[in-house]
């Protein structure tokens, strides 16, 4: 077996172990079916299955939840394990520190994608089956499913790198809970802000399609909203996607730079630290 | 003579103006044993960083089983190390088997190895529990289990006594020795004198970030220049006599049954052969090296700051 899997499976058992894949699966699971029972009810009026409602509830639920779950299992990875004194003795193994960032990554994913897959599967089972699908909602819910993995994958990498820069946990909690306030929040109301003051002279349509992905979470609504035209039609994403015109193709590269980029980072910063 | 596990050669590392250690050229060979004494803060934890790569040296050089930390090859070299921190730590939700797993599948070994190791230390029958429920001699072997698995070419244990009870300890230096006959060279840093004295080739005093001595126990004393006790049991009267054919050297304590002298080791031979000159006013004769603990203030402790030893 090789280390990055080795290293992979301690993650998941310790995630199973201290509960946390159970608790981000109940919280997921608890309110995206409540959004599945509730948020679906004004099927009728509308021209759309319950299903593709609740696709476009959840990833409303997704933008706020994922990321902080992503952060919470990943913020102290590195920094934790120095601290508690368990990085030395893994550093004399015969693994390299890339292998133990990308171990870890790998579990953290792992963890939080079986909590997204069971906690919102359950709310798509209970809005889609019978009537309440079609083969167009089900593929939303599975770009959304999948984007959701990779929103959060984007965060645990941030959290890594956070934790491959600081010397104490308290520091890298507090980076991760800034990180989340920005990327969740301030973000899109300061984009709307400059919006709304620059009244379309400066910042014209193609800027701000750029703008947009400097943010995970607005490359993550782009995947899932404007992916589908009922769902885009749904959410009200339908004049940002006719604006916003990226496909798959550009998203999904940019998403897996979001991935990729904090995590290198925090690899050959991880790689230089002294223990 | 085979390549040493261990070299060292004129390494220094700094922390800040502060050098943790300072210019220390060591060599450890296969199958030697070897303990590195001094203060808190001597170094002692930083020079066994060094050899493990964990951290970098400031400058000189470091070969580890014949591989400098960070170079091409490390990675693969570190399959023959085995390490035991100084407060070992492991996920406290994992079972004592599934942790010495996880060391065993990254080191390359078997489950069988595993096992072996877990019953080495005494933890085969508590192997299932959390380690959460550990104490602290229990989380202490679990460490020198995982330190041993795969027989290691090179053992480096920081304060490994530490926590351990009589019983472990004798376990624990039986292991070594078994090990070190198979070959893997040891160093293990202690506090512990008569442990280090007992169970190791050469010892190592570290002060102030330098070596300042190396060698055997005996080696050291014979430096250290320290004063060899002659304790002489007396027949009743004979403390006199003694006294006069010593032609009144000056002697430590005298009562009507025993005399002490204390002499260099040069002089040991001539003393007592005048004392068993005097025929039977002696009655019993011991000879009373100086202990480690005393060695050790010479090059390491209080008395070798205050005096400016070498």
């Amino acid at each position: 077996m090789s280390a990055v899997a080795v290293i992979a499976g301690r993650e998941v058992l310790a995630g199973v172990r201290n509960r946390w894949m159970l608790a981000a699966t109940l919280l997921l699971g608890a309110l995206a079916l409540i959004l599945a029972f509730v948020g679906s009810s004004p099927v009728g009026a509308v021209d759309a299955t319950r299903l593709s409602i609740t696709v476009v509830s959840l990833s409303s639920l997704s933008v706020f939840l994922v990321p902080l779950i992503g952060l919470l299992v990943s913020y102290d990875t590195l920094v934790g394990e120095i601290e508690r004194g368990t990085m030395p003795l893994l550093m004399t193994c015969p693994v390299t520190r890339w292998r133990v960032v990308l171990g870890k990554f790998a579990g953290q994913v792992a963890i939080l994608a079986v909590a997204t897959v069971a906690g919102f599967g359950i709310a798509a089972l209970v809005a889609g089956l019978g009537e309440g699908g079609g083969p167009e909602a089900w593929g939303a819910f599975g770009t959304m499913l999948g984007a959701s993995i990779l929103l959060g994958a984007a965060f645990i990498a941030l959290g890594t790198l956070f934790s491959a820069v600081v010397a104490e946990r308290g520091t890298a909690a507090g980076i991760s809970a800034a990180a989340w306030l920005v990327f969740v929040v301030l973000f899109d109301m300061a984009l709307l802000a400059i919006l709304v003051a620059d009244e379309g002279h400066a910042v014209s349509g193609e800027l701000f399609r750029v703008l947009l992905l400097l943010n995970p979470t607005d490359v993550y609504r782009m995947l899932t909203l404007a992916g589908s035209e009922t769902v885009g039609a749904l959410s009200g994403m339908a004049g940002v996607s006719a604006e916003a015109a990226f496909g798959h193709g550009v998203l999904l590269p940019v998403m897996l730079l979001w991935i990729a980029a904090p995590l290198a980072l925090a690899g050959l910063l991880f790689g230089r630290k002294e223990l | 003579m085979a390549a040493p596990a261990l070299a060292l050669e004129a390494v220094t590392k700094a922390y800040g103006r502060e050098r943790a250690v300072d210019a220390v050229t060591l060599s450890l060979a296969p199958g030697e044993r070897l303990a590195l004494l001094g203060h808190n803060g001597a170094g002692k934890t930083t020079l066994l960083k060094l050899a493990l790569g964990l951290t970098r040296p400031d400058g000189g050089g470091v070969a580890t089983l014949g591989c400098a930390p960070g170079s091409r090859g490390w990675t693969a070299a570190r399959r023959g190390i085995g390490f035991l921190p100084e407060s070992v730590a492991f996920l406290g939700s994992m079972t004592g088997r599934e942790t010495i797993r996880f060391y065993g599948r990254l080191k390359g070994v078997g489950r069988e190895v595993c096992e072996e190791a877990l019953a080495q230390v005494g933890l085969a029958e508590v192997a299932g529990r959390r380690v959460r429920t550990y104490s602290k001699g229990m989380r202490q072997r679990l460490g020198f289990a995982q330190a041993i698995l795969g027989a290691p070419r090179l053992l480096v244990l920081d304060e490994p006594t530490g926590g351990l009870d009589p019983d472990s300890r004798c376990a624990f230096h039986a292991t070594l020795a078994t090990l070190a006959g198979r070959g893997t060279a040891i160093v293990l840093s202690s506090h512990v004198l008569t442990e280090v004295e007992a169970g190791t080739d050469r010892i190592a005093i570290m002060r102030a970030g330098r070596l300042a001595a190396c060698g055997s126990a005996e080696e050291l004393k014979r430096r250290a220049g320290l004063a060899v006790t002659i304790r002489v049991a007396v027949r009743p009267g004979g403390s006199a006599r003694l006294a006069e054919a010593l032609g009144g050297r000056p002697a430590e304590r005298i009562n009507d049954h025993a005399v002490e002298f204390r002499c260099s080791a040069g002089e040991k031979r001539a003393l007592v052969e005048r004392i068993l000159g005097t025929g039977d006013a002696v009655e019993d004769i011991e000879i009373l090296p100086p202990g480690l603990d005393a060695v050790y203030a010479r090059f390491g402790g209080t008395q070798a700051e205050a005096e400016g030893a070498p």
